[in-house]
């Protein structure tokens, strides 16, 4: 078979100079191409094409988001009603408890032995010797079972002065409160907690009513208003006896030890908040001079707590518990991101072809890129969407059970979301980047 | 008449581990604008590699390579993708239409990466490329329904949105049974004659026959430039006549601009 070669005449490619590229070839070479918006969508659309795999792969995000937006919701929750059970009882509060004496080096514990008496407390009421306390509240403590006809419940009976509704922030929802003429006549009346009130009498006529506190009658001559507060020894479950009666005659046994009348504690609220501290060491002067403790530094038989104190030692260990928490929920975003990057580099491999057609129509290795990172970063606002929405309903839920009232804040959720799209960035980088790499050539071969 | 693809001295060396493979030893020639031209050669002659140099999916260790006035081979491979969308339309054996996509959207796929063009118009031209090779009552069906010649047509309908300077298949009809296969062709023909410049590369004489020009490429050098070795019926014309891609053309041109 002759062959006869009339191909063109081929012009030789010239290796002119002016052949180089001009800048205007460039500039209209870099113009141009798919918008961020376009390529969002593209994202999107594959995401949408595979919709299972995409709600598994944002699982680990969304268990990890509701996780985080629950757990700092109780955390946040228990905080609060702490804080208000604390604070239901006076801010300015302090209170002194006798005992702490100490043997050797071992501080006894609080309450561990009786040296506070009536004759303390009438010192500390002295405005002479504590300027700053407003009220002074002696208290004797004691639990009693309290009968009124066929109903009875054992309930606590605390021994108080007039003063007690004062300092304790409590009102009166009817009839009144111990008296002064009570304490000094050691009258058989009672005060009931609104809890106590409603168990003993349903039908809800409390007042003048008889009943029986171990063994002995007594006359109900108010009812406090409910507090709310739950724990802490809430007063709505509370009875109150004049302090006198409760010393003499319900639990005489312990509280007259050798002519002395002993208090469990005494409640004293300073006149402000900023007066707290002045009024802890005008205490402590007084009780040390009251005890016959000498002025140089030996230990206090006797220990004043400060409720702000209290306060702020609760608040940091249910922060720091709320942190541990969410830290403990965080790992599992974490775990949730690795879910991310091992979903999208297999998405990576199984498009291997796709990424290598995209390249081939003129997709840059930028334009790659984006595309899978807006895939992972969606991935992960959906996970952080959905995981906020069921860690709302578990807030919810928790609250409904009455346990604890969850407080969901949107500095958690906010935390959250933005945690869960830092894991997606970071954890989308990898895969994106494998997938903006790949050659065209092997990625169109790729079987 | 001018040329379209001008390759001087052109070397390809692969490194696969310690060894340099030379896919391309030096190869120049010229294709003219509006020229069908099929690439032969077994596997392993470096006719990919030159597939892939002319596609601009990949760039030569040295020489020369001016693709429609542009010295494609001292641009970076960034500013590649804007030349292989604007410049070369691809049509592949596997066809490499996404499959989640109708037709339509598959065709419609460079312009999004062109740019600048609304997603309603882009499916707009989409529509009249696909009414152009014949499938203008299939536009929503998706790859899997489509027969493998239709899919082969719907690809070439996406090789030419962009309306680039070269058309460059790569064993189009590969995949294809002797039916579809000597269909494609002749669209490739038809293309050809309105003025569109078609690279095919192929291994198959038969393919081959059909272009106007063969270039045989032997371990990485030129073997043979000319005539088809079994010329076909078709009397090889550049007659110009006004035909539906020349309309469709100008209709998408004048609103382009």
């Amino acid at each position: 078979m002759s062959s006869i070669d009339v191909s063109p005449p081929a012009p030789s490619p010239t290796a002119d100079p002016a052949d180089r590229i001009d800048a205007a070839q460039l500039a209209v070479l870099e113009e141009g191409g798919i918008t961020i918006g376009e390529t969002f969508t593209i994202a999107l659309a594959s995401l949408a094409a595979n919709k299972l795999r995409t709600l598994l792969t944002a699982l680990g995000i969304i268990i990890g988001v509701a996780a985080v937006v629950a757990l700092m919701a109780i955390g946040r929750g228990s905080q609060e009603s702490i804080t208000a059970a604390i604070t239901a009882n006076g801010a300015n509060l302090l209170t002194v408890r006798s005992g702490a004496g100490s043997s050797g080096s071992i501080r006894g514990q609080v309450g561990s032995s009786q040296t506070l008496t009536i004759n303390d407390a009438q010192a500390l009421a002295d405005p002479q010797q504590v300027p700053s306390a407003a009220y002074v509240s002696p208290e004797y403590n004691g639990s009693a079972q309290i009968v009124a006809g066929s109903l009875n419940v054992n309930a606590q009976v605390i021994g108080s002065t007039e003063a007690y509704p004062a300092v304790h922030n409590m009102t009166i929802a009817g009839g009144e409160f111990i008296s002064a003429a009570d304490n000094s006549s050691v009258a058989n009346v009672i005060v009931l907690g609104a809890n106590i009130a409603t168990t003993l009498f349903p039908d809800g006529d409390a007042l003048g009513q008889a009943v029986r506190v171990n063994g002995q009658r007594f006359r109900v001559v108010g009812v406090l208003d409910a507090k709310g507060g739950s724990g802490f020894g809430s007063s709505d479950d509370a009875t109150f006896v004049p302090l006198s009666t409760a010393q003499r005659k319900l639990f005489g046994g312990r509280a007259i030890q050798g002519g002395a009348v002993l208090v469990s504690s005494i409640a004293i609220q300073a006149t402000d908040a900023e007066r707290v501290a002045t009024a802890l060491s005008e205490i402590e002067l007084t009780l040390r001079e009251q005890h016959g403790l000498p002025a140089d530094g030996s230990a206090d038989d006797f220990s004043v707590i400060n409720q702000q104190d209290i306060l702020a030692s609760v608040t940091r260990t249910t922060q720091t518990l709320t942190l541990f928490l969410a830290a403990i929920a965080a790992i599992s975003l974490l775990v949730g991101g690795i879910g991310i990057m091992n979903i999208m580099l297999v998405s990576v491999r199984e498009r291997t072809r796709e990424i290598g057609l995209r390249k081939a129509l003129g997709a840059r290795e930028s334009d790659i890129l984006l595309q899978f990172m807006f895939e992972a970063l969606t991935i992960s606002l959906i996970g952080a969407l959905i995981g906020l929405l069921i860690g709302l309903a578990i807030a919810a839920l928790v609250s409904l059970s009455g346990l604890i009232t969850a407080v969901p804040s949107v500095d958690a959720a906010l935390l959250a979301i933005g945690f869960a799209m830092a894991v997606g960035l970071f954890f989308g980088i990898a895969p994106a980047q494998s997938a903006a790499r790949l050659d065209p050539i092997d990625a169109l071969r790729y079987e | 008449m001018t040329a379209m693809i001008q390759v001087a001295n052109l070397h390809k060396t692969y490194r696969m581990g310690e060894i340099d493979v030379q896919a391309l030893r030096g190869v120049s020639f010229s294709i003219m604008r509006g020229e069908f031209v099929a690439i032969m050669g077994p596997s392993g002659s470096g006719k990919s590699t030159l597939m892939n140099l002319i596609g601009c999916l990949d760039t030569p260790t040295q020489g020369q390579y001016i693709l429609d006035g542009l010295p494609v081979d001292q641009i970076d491979r960034n500013l590649l993708a804007a030349v292989r969308n604007r410049k070369i339309g691809f049509v592949f054996q596997q066809f490499n239409l996404l499959p989640r996509q109708t037709a339509l959207e598959n065709v419609a796929l460079p312009l999004a990466y062109m740019g600048g063009i609304s997603a309603e118009e882009r499916l707009a031209y989409a529509n009249e490329m696909l009414t152009l090779v014949g499938l203008g009552d299939r536009i929503s069906h998706r790859p899997k329904e489509l027969s493998g010649g239709q899919q082969q047509r719907v690809a070439i309908a996406r090789a030419l949105i962009t309306r680039p300077a070269l058309l460059l298949a790569d064993e189009p009809t590969g995949n294809l049974d002797s039916h579809s296969s000597a269909e494609i062709m002749k669209l490739f023909e038809s293309l050809h004659e309105q003025g569109m410049t078609v690279i095919i590369v192929t291994h198959e004489p038969e393919v081959a026959s059909h272009a106007r020009r063969v270039i045989s490429v032997r371990d990485g050098l030129i073997e043979r430039d000319g005539m088809p070795r079994r010329p076909n019926s078709h009397t090889p014309g550049r007659r110009r006549r006004p035909s539906v891609v020349d309309r469709a053309a100008y209709r998408v041109e004048r609103r382009m601009s």
